[in-house]
């Protein structure tokens, strides 16, 4: 295997509404900060990777528009997936392992103003037997979180915890979306009420991979990739017990989570009660710092919400404030798919 | 950003889906209030049935029916009902483990309200009173009092006239914003003027600009007037009439050109009139021809000029 690390993350500041950009518009300041980071140009890239999905912004094909944000004539190696960013970033991350390249720029982006993502969100589900129903992804998230207090696993008042202790932590996020203290709120779907669920809004991210000395080169102290890996669930909700995440237990235990304790995890938990079962499948304690950043329900770009988990958690080892860190990004109604990542600064081996 | 356009974007689909063995028994038993789930390997039924086991991945074929009567799973009382769900009052949407079954098939409970709600109470289905063979023809759950059993029994699958496809109508509603460069672009032309963009770093002057140079990377910003004379680069002869009925005044055959504005390093699309399709060639001059009140151009027509030299345009090819 090739070492690879994160070297270098840029986000937007995500806001409700940017209808004075285009998608592309949108995007090019977040690549030309991660290029400009590293020092490379886009024709010095090996690899590029984008996540998106076209049902956010109603249009087919839309990635090829944003393909012009990273000069692709002449011809380069490009990708796209229709997940989230933090998908293209692993496949990005095999790419560098199989050695047809060193350095790979992802980025990802979801506009989500121009139509009703609730609505949009239901066109992932499976068309034969649920999708005729229309059931919203706040009402797929507050069928687990019923599950979830049925089990005796939370409540109402530690679901409110959660996300005023993910506001509060967003206060020092400068690109979040809502941050500080926010009421409770009404019911949108019970028990979930809109404290407990995340903004809708507009926004990027990018992050440069490197291998090996190209990325000392490149960045002071890499976020090193040790172990990523990412497995999906039945997608017929009533197969699955709702309460647990076994994929992002299997997940976390491919990508070596378990073998020595982590000091962060940034969690794709878009809903308080996602964080609830995160945690349990992924053991983690008081000891381990969750979601500094103010996690998804702070800022939540769709598709790319989970490339910027990975992206705060490779910043936070950059910086120094975290030697080794978990992240998480999830994708689908009640987390059916997840990926996980470990990403470790050198002085953890030293 | 008095400026930037917006617009309605209605994107509608009605898919067409083929069923396979399973999912057509289940369907046409709906049709016929029948429930139908599939026996697993290890002797689970699932309901609503799949084809493979989502566990061992095996082929299931095993139909049984199970009961119209269940137990709710899990729930959430929905206040405020949205466009196409199932019902127009507010519901809850339950996950019911139906009499026989071993999993849960999620659809809408009436109920009076929230407090009339609860994991493990009994419900039954009410069917709906024109049923085609989908998962709508159940048209809620109701609440039933009665104890739950666990029947289920051998059932052959088999209808007179079974449901082989379904059409799943989507309709999503956006609010279109083409963004600054593209605003800017259709603004001109709405003043019939064509404006393209100039990439900062290679000079090139794109037509329409979409904010960004595709060579170089970067932002383009410089606003350059474009035409409004320009150049056959090359051309297409359409011979199907275009079903919208935008187009329908359109006769085929007819020409589709690719045109380099005089100052443009990209050539746009246009169609091509006033001159019989045959007849259409590379590097013929063209310009736009303007209808009443129309926003864009409606075609580009001959200017009457001698044809362009071919290296004039061979690098916009």
């Amino acid at each position: 295997m090739r070492d690879v690390a994160i070297v270098a993350f840029a986000q937007t500041d995500h806001l409700r509404r940017t209808d004075e950009l285009s998608e592309v518009e949108m995007l090019m300041p977040v690549l030309h900060q991660v290029l400009d980071a590293t020092g490379l140009r886009a024709r010095d890239i090996g690899f590029t990777c984008s996540g998106s999905s076209d049902y956010l912004a109603g249009r087919a094909f839309s990635f090829t528009m944003a393909l012009d944000g990273v000069g692709a004539h002449p011809p380069i190696s490009e990708s796209h997936v229709e997940m989230d960013g933090a998908w293209a970033l692993y496949e990005a991350w095999v790419k560098i392992q199989t050695g047809e390249a060193d350095t790979a720029l992802v980025y990802s982006y979801g506009k989500s103003s121009p139509g009703e993502v609730r609505d949009v969100l239901t066109r992932q589900l499976d068309p034969y037997y649920v999708g005729p129903l229309w059931p919203d992804s706040v009402a797929l998230a507050a069928l687990q979180t019923q599950a979830l207090i049925d089990a005796g696993d939370t409540d109402e008042a530690a679901l409110a915890a959660i996300a005023t202790r993910s506001r509060a932590a967003a206060a020092d996020n400068p690109h979040a979306r809502i941050a500080g203290p926010v009421p409770a709120g009404e019911y949108v779907v019970q028990p979930l009420r809109t404290g407990d669920c995340p903004p809708v809004g507009d926004g990027a991210a990018a992050v440069i991979l490197a291998a090996g000395d190209s990325a000392r080169a490149l960045c002071p102290r890499p976020a090193w990739i040790r172990g990523i890996d990412h497995r999906i669930e039945a997608h017929s909700l009533g197969v699955r017990e709702l309460t647990e995440s076994p994929s992002t237990r299997l997940a976390a235990e491919h990508a070596g989570v378990f073998e020595r304790p982590v000091d962060t995890a940034e969690l794709h938990a878009p809903f308080t009660s996602q964080e609830v079962v995160l945690r349990k499948a992924l053991g983690l304690d008081g000891s381990v710092t969750v979601n500094p950043s103010g996690g998804a329900l702070a800022a939540n770009p769709v598709m790319a919400a989970g490339l910027i988990r990975l992206g705060e958690a490779a910043a936070r080892i950059h910086r120094g404030e975290s030697d080794r860190a978990l992240a998480h990004a999830t994708s689908g109604p009640c987390l059916q798919q997840n990926l996980v990542a470990v990403l470790e600064g050198e002085s953890a081996h030293a | 950003m008095p400026d930037v356009l917006s617009a309605p974007l209605v994107v509608e689909f009605p898919f067409t889906r083929s069923l396979g063995p399973v999912q057509s028994a289940f369907l046409t038993g709906l049709r016929e209030r029948t429930v139908l789930g599939v026996r697993t390997g290890d002797g689970k039924v699932l309901v609503p049935p799949v084809e493979y086991d989502p566990v061992t991945a095996e082929e299931l074929r095993e139909l049984t029916e199970v009961a119209t009567t269940g137990t709710v799973t899990t729930w959430a009382w929905n206040p405020a009902p949205r466009r196409d769900q199932p019902l127009v009052t507010p519901f809850a949407w339950v996950l019911v483990k139906l009499d026989g079954a071993d999993t849960a098939l999620l659809h809408v409970l009436d109920a009076p309200g929230p407090e009339a709600v609860n994991t493990g109470m009994r419900v039954r289905i009410r069917w709906a009173p024109q049923r085609t063979g989908a998962i709508t023809d159940i048209a809620c759950f109701e609440p039933y009092e009665g104890e739950a059993t666990a029947e289920s029994t051998a059932h052959s699958g088999e209808f007179a006239d079974p449901v082989t496809g379904i059409v799943t109508p989507a309709r999503l509603d956006y609010t279109y914003t083409p963004g600054r460069a593209q605003s800017a672009y259709l603004n001109a032309l709405s003043e019939r003027r064509t404006v393209g963009e100039r990439c900062p770093s290679c000079r090139k002057v794109y037509v329409p600009p979409r904010g960004a140079c595709p060579t170089c990377g970067i932002a383009t910003a410089e606003q350059v007037e474009v035409g409004p004379r320009g150049t056959v680069t090359t051309y297409c002869i359409v011979n199907i009439k275009a079903k919208n009925a935008m187009n329908d005044a359109i006769e085929v055959p007819y020409v589709y050109a690719h045109i380099a504005l005089d100052g443009a390093d990209l050539a746009l699309h246009g169609r091509i009139g006033g001159i019989p399709y045959d007849q259409v060639r590379m590097g013929l001059r063209v310009e736009p021809v303007w209808t009443e009140g129309g926003r864009h151009p409606d075609h580009y027509r001959p200017t009457g000029e001698p044809d362009a030299d071919y290296d004039a345009y061979k690098e916009l090819l």
